[in-house]
């Protein structure tokens, strides 16, 4: 990180929109929303929900709402100001790194847990391909993840298991830490990891 | 009020006291090794000894083995590695009970041990962050070797029940230790009437510097120094000692001792006058820890759907200093074990907020406080997911 700590925690960008968050969906606002996604719990300390309008295959507005640190408001803050304008494939592959990078950085421990707009944006055009009855060409390229706490990905376990580095789901636990905070994955990483064992043969 | 920089975050440090500069600016000039037989080294072993007797004396502690350390963290170090040692030495005792609350140097250092195959036990506490004396009672046994509770939790500010644990623990022949970091200075501790064989402070909790700390060791109680290699502390902890600190620290313990009655007053009703302001101004909040049993300059209170980083960095833009038990500031992505261990539902956890209170706070920086945190609480929740 670079010596801007001294001055504040985060980036003068990230401070700014930690301040002045752009897009926020106040109570008032009456929103007609094409799309909704969420991402994220209370229970690890980060969750929120992304609205959007689709006008032309593009996203024509976007709100969001978040519960979360300062970098979690701000990477969110920031991931609606890149979205907005963006065809549906554009924004479907928006990456948090983009995000990251236009806030001017974020504290290494900071990227994995804080930044997840990216992931609620997916989930909202999800959610509006699913309502407008449309395929979904993107989904499948997209790691899809199934712990939140720990962001552990589909790929990464399929990746872990194919390899046999891991072979029985506590080794999962102990190299991803998945199911080790908040626990509401454990359900799902179970069955995703029966369903790889039996593919892969371990 | 112009903004300039309330600082309530006392429970982490304090400011040196006016006094305690002085003295150390002094102690300068008293520059000679303690440990050498002329005059510059008697001089300052002299004022080393004063300091010594000061501490015994606000704490209680008349005939017992004062060893400076480096802090508190160093002094609980010192007592489970002490312990340690008689386990591998073949004591029959070879167990250790401690609880869930305390100080990461007791936790950490607990685990630690349990990782090399020693036994240790955890005792749980209630709601309000108490050690369940049940519990306790049931742990206990003959073949413990220590108990290790604390007198005040640094969070939440809970106040154990260590006499009545000491009393136990003496039934079952075991030693006893509290780490009375938080306590120093805020409530009165007899190392004498809580009848502890170990205690451990530190300097910069109660207006002294940072780096210096002590362990009191009961006369008669079992030691082994954790730091070798000289004949300093009569031989208790090697290191040549840090004059000015020991002195600064000196000077703390004897203000601490003149003021303990005032400040205990003055804290507890600056307390008050923040927990029945927020209550009043803020819906749905909820106060951490124990009321009967607390700390007087603690308060800890969990914010539902707002989250303790956010809060804590819009109230350090308004010049505002406070401390959280969220995850996202501690870096790891659990929020407090303190708060998880007595109970509080983990999303209390993420939006918990420990306001901690000193002897340079005024009445009116709580009137600032009460202007400022329920528009940035408001602001927060209207940002959450409803």
């Amino acid at each position: 990180m670079s010596n801007f700590m001294a001055q504040w925690v985060y980036s003068p960008i990230v401070k700014d929109h930690f301040m002045n968050p752009r897009n926020t969906w106040s109570e008032e606002e009456h929103f007609e929303a094409d799309g909704i996604g969420e991402v994220g719990s209370l229970a690890c300390g980060d969750q929120m929900q992304v609205l959007i309008k689709v006008e032309h295959d593009t996203i024509a507005a976007l709100r969001w709402l978040t519960y979360g640190c300062a970098s979690a408001i701000a990477s969110t803050s920031m991931m609606s100001e890149l979205a907005v304008g963006l065809p549906l494939e554009e924004a479907y592959f928006l990456s948090p790194e983009k995000i990251t990078e236009a806030l001017g950085g974020l504290p290494e421990h900071k990227f994995h847990c804080s930044v997840l707009g990216d992931k609620a944006l997916r989930a909202a055009i999800d959610d509006y391909l699913k309502k407008t009855g449309r395929p979904n060409p993107w989904q499948s390229q997209v790691a899809k993840v199934i712990c939140e706490c720990k962001q552990v990905t589909d790929i990464q376990v399929e990746e872990l298991v194919k390899s046999k580095e891991v072979t029985t789901l506590e080794e999962l636990a102990n190299v991803t830490g998945y199911g080790t905070v908040c626990g509401k994955c454990k359900g799902q990483m179970a069955l995703l990891f029966d369903q790889l064992t039996h593919l892969y043969n371990v | 009020m112009e903004q300039s920089i309330i600082y309530l975050d006392n429970n982490a440090t304090t400011a040196l006291h006016e006094d305690v500069i002085a003295a150390m600016m002094s102690a300068n000039a008293l520059y000679g090794n303690a440990s050498s037989m002329h005059e510059m080294g008697r001089k300052a072993l002299a004022a080393i000894e004063e300091s010594r007797r000061a501490l015994g004396d606000l704490i209680d502690a008349p005939e017992a083995a004062i060893v400076f350390t480096s802090g508190a963290s160093e002094a609980n170090n010192t007592v489970f590695n002490l312990f340690r040692q008689r386990i591998d030495l073949g004591s029959s005792r070879k167990r250790i009970i401690t609880t869930t609350i305390e100080h990461p140097s007791i936790i950490e250092t607990a685990n630690y041990l349990k990782t090399l195959g020693y036994r240790v036990d955890f005792c749980p506490v209630d709601r309000s962050g108490r050690v369940v004396m049940s519990e306790m009672e049931k742990l206990m046994g003959d073949d413990v070797a220590l108990v290790s509770v604390m007198l005040g939790n640094n969070e939440i500010g809970t106040i154990q029940p260590v006499k009545e644990v000491a009393r136990l623990a003496r039934r079952h022949g075991a030693y006893v230790h509290t780490d009375a970091t938080q306590a120093i200075g805020k409530i009165a501790v007899s190392m004498q009437d809580l009848d502890v064989d170990y205690l451990s402070l530190s300097a910069h909790k109660f207006y002294g510097p940072k780096g210096i700390g002590a362990l009191v060791v009961k006369k008669g109680a079992p030691y082994a120094p954790f730091v070798h290699g000289g004949h300093q502390e009569d031989g208790r902890r090697a290191g040549t000692y840090n004059n000015s600190a020991i002195i600064g620290m000196g000077v703390a313990a004897t203000i601490a001792k003149r003021d303990l009655a005032q400040e205990g007053a003055r804290l507890w009703a600056l307390r008050e006058m923040l927990r029945e302001g927020i209550e009043a101004s803020i819906p749905n909040v909820v106060v951490n820890g124990s009321r009967e049993h607390c700390l007087p300059g603690t308060l800890d209170v969990s914010f539902p759907r707002a989250e303790g980083e956010s809060i804590l960095l819009y109230l350090d833009l308004e010049g505002i200093m406070v401390s959280t038990g969220s995850a996202c500031a501690s870096g790891s992505l659990e929020p407090s074990y303190v708060l998880l261990a007595s109970g509080v539902d983990i999303e209390l956890a993420h939006g918990s907020i420990r306001f901690s209170f000193g002897r340079y706070n005024t009445e009116d920086e709580v009137r600032y406080v009460l202007e400022k945190l329920p528009s940035i609480i408001k602001r927060l929740r209207e940002m959450s997911i409803r």
